[in-house]
């Protein structure tokens, strides 16, 4: 009979006994390693601690096995575990000029002081299934070392005066997404703090369509390179800075073709893509939305959806998506009577309507 | 009760930028105060703004309800609860009499609230404009400078088009003659509950980072004209199992033959009622 809401409780824990035997499997064969699924599966746990906001491989590769492997409820469990974090300081910007770099291509130059490096990519691989298991080939040492820092290529469009000069020294104290509501209109900061923590996907679409004439930005890949950067911090009791270690970064370099306009001389411009770990598609993706929503500061008309900037930053975030799309699936059976009811009564009036109309016609017809 | 963490999850500090955001909402009836807020480990659009201004509320005395549709067991106010339940260890109860916080999602239960409780909503879109006007910054203006046409021409076009206001649930109210509010997703049979209410109401959007407000006692008018008056659902029927006619009812499909039975949708109030007639 009537058991509709009834059992709820009951039914969570049976459901999470299932869910606990459907993410083991089978038992015979062996759990995954968190140490496994750091090292072979590395950019999923790049993705899951970029879009997690937290630099820490061991709890990326938790949330992942925990996770069944869904990267999106992965990002969700390692967002949640940070909300308790305590913080104890803020570190010194990261400098990437002098990242010991890994990988290093531009699109924009043959070849540029350091070299075009590849470094490991999945570039030139040729997608076909290798059904042996990878084969492991004997290191090879290069014929010279990479330079400990590789200087920028934009730095050389700059020389010339050919690029906007951006002043890190001018730029204002960021605000904290992760403590503060997003407000509008969202200074640029904030904007790219955001499309960091947004999701891959999104920002590809949303780039993509930058690309198909939805807000055309002309760019041309000026830089890309992964490494190691230092971080450092300041500790008010020690009053100077000390290095606490070292971090993964992709960073994208976007040059965009700008005509001059807002009183700004013809120059090139720069959009930016940076994030934790190897995620170049991730980067890429963030530096072209990141120039597209600078349409307003550079007087460009604005009509695209990659260049409004609520659409953008409101929708980027895949936790908050994820959540509000899924909560469909809760009870909305209240709702759902009131606007049942409303239906009964506006069908009846519709009814009732087309009877006096038919009543009407058959008097005027007689 | 969980020692990893916090009482209540959150940290001290967070609780604390909560309660002042409380405060402001208070101080401002209906006036929605941006807020930090928290990425808690409940799925967004699931309640995480209800869950942290219950979070910042609750104290180790406090006796905790939470119902979703009116029902208390409901999956996810059951979830809730358990969640409360092992964050914070504190007192449960299924009777709106005995609770000093309620959490709710989509209703407000039909045994009247004292001034000794707080009701809090799961709020999915606090901003009742958004449906007219996407941007933010629009509706912030809106807001700044009352101007709420926007909504009376979508009553009025309703009106003329189907002869009634079409809103039957989260139904657009004007706190204490001064903000437009939304409040949140509960039928439009629940709004007269709202004014002049002797608990505080608190309301939170955790997923759209806003929380508000109506204070104790304070005017809450359902926006209409003159000409349509405000009004609120009716059933021909009343509930087969408490026999109520005067509480919201569900109306719940029985059998592959259209049968459909009609009950409370407020669990508690129902069992309450059955429990004095068997007495």
């Amino acid at each position: 009979m009537y058991v509709a809401v009834k059992g709820g409780e009951q039914a969570i824990t049976r459901s999470l006994q299932l869910l606990a035997e459907a993410r083991r499997g089978d038992l015979a064969t062996p759990e995954l390693t968190l140490d496994q699924i750091r090292q072979q599966l590395r950019l999923g746990v790049a993705r899951v601690m970029q879009e997690g906001s937290l630099y820490d491989e061991e709890l990326a590769a938790m949330a992942i096995r925990q996770a069944a492997g869904d990267m999106l409820e992965a990002i969700f469990l390692l967002r949640a575990y940070r909300t308790t974090l305590r913080r104890f300081g803020y570190t010194q910007p990261l400098d990437t000029n002098a990242m010991r770099v890994h990988r290093r291509v531009s699109g924009t130059f043959k070849d540029v002081p350091g070299g075009q490096v590849l470094g490991p990519t999945y570039d030139y691989t040729q997608r076909l299934l290798e059904f042996e298991s990878a084969a492991t080939s004997e290191p090879v040492e290069a014929a010279e070392p990479l330079p400990d820092a590789m200087p920028r290529v934009l730095d050389l469009l700059d020389a010339e005066a050919l690029i906007e000069r951006i002043d890190a020294g001018t730029d204002p104290e960021p605000a904290d997404l992760t403590r503060e509501p997003l407000m509008f209109p969202a200074d640029r900061a904030t904007r790219l703090q955001n499309l960091a923590r947004g999701d891959e996907g999104f920002l590809l679409g949303m780039a993509y369509s930058t690309q198909r004439g939805y807000a055309e930005t002309h760019p041309f890949a000026g830089e890309i390179r992964m490494g190691e950067v230092d971080v450092l911090i300041c500790p008010e009791e020690l009053g100077f800075t000390i290095e606490i270690g070292s971090i993964t970064l992709t960073e994208c370099q976007m040059i965009n073709q700008f005509h001059g306009g807002n009183g700004l001389p013809p120059q090139f411009t720069r959009g930016y893509g940076l994030c934790m770990g190897e995620g170049e598609r991730k980067a890429m993706s963030m530096a072209l939305v990141d120039r597209t929503l600078r349409c307003d500061e550079l007087g460009e008309p604005s009509y695209a959806p990659a260049q409004n900037h609520e659409f953008v930053l409101s929708h980027s975030d895949s936790v908050e998506a994820s959540g509000f799309v899924q909560h469909l699936k809760l009870p909305h059976y209240v709702d759902f009577q009131a606007e049942l009811s409303l239906l009964r009564t506006l069908s009846a009036q519709h009814a009732q309507r087309a009877r006096d109309e038919e009543v009407t016609t058959q008097e005027t017809s007689s | 009760m969980t020692s990893n963490y916090n009482f209540a999850f959150l940290d001290e500090n967070t609780k604390r930028m909560l309660r002042r955001a409380l405060l402001k909402a208070v101080a401002i009836p209906g006036y929605q105060v941006p807020f930090g807020s928290r990425e808690m480990p409940l799925p967004y659009g699931w309640g995480t703004g209800g869950i942290q201004l219950t979070a910042a509320l609750l104290g180790p005395d406090d006796v905790l309800k939470v119902i979703d549709q009116g029902a208390d067991d409901t999956t996810n106010a059951v979830n809730i609860r358990r969640f409360f339940a092992r964050v914070a260890g504190v007192a449960t109860t299924e009777r709106t009499i005995e609770a000093s916080v309620i959490q709710t999602r989509h209703r407000i239960p039909e045994t009247p609230l004292r001034e000794d409780q707080i009701l809090v909503f799961q709020v999915p879109e606090p901003e009742p404009l958004r449906t007219l006007e996407p941007r933010e910054a629009e509706t912030r203006t809106l807001h700044a400078l009352a101007d709420y046409g926007l909504m009376h021409v979508k009553l009025y076009e309703d009106i003329a088009q189907y002869g009634h206001i079409a809103t039957s649930y989260d139904y657009p109210v004007l706190v204490d003659g001064r903000f437009l509010t939304s409040p949140s997703p509960i039928p439009k049979f629940d709004n007269p509950k709202l004014d002049h209410s002797p608990a505080l109401m608190l309301f939170g959007a955790g997923r759209e980072k806003r929380l508000y407000a109506i204070p104790p006692y304070t005017r809450v008018e359902s926006l209409a004209f003159e000409d349509h008056p405000f009004e609120i659902q009716r059933w021909e029927h009343q509930c087969e199992l408490c026999g109520a006619d005067e509480s919201y009812l569900d109306e719940v499909v029985v059998d592959d033959l259209g049968s459909r039975m009609f009950v409370c949708s407020d669990t508690d109030y129902c069992g309450q009622r059955r429990a004095e007639q068997a007495a």
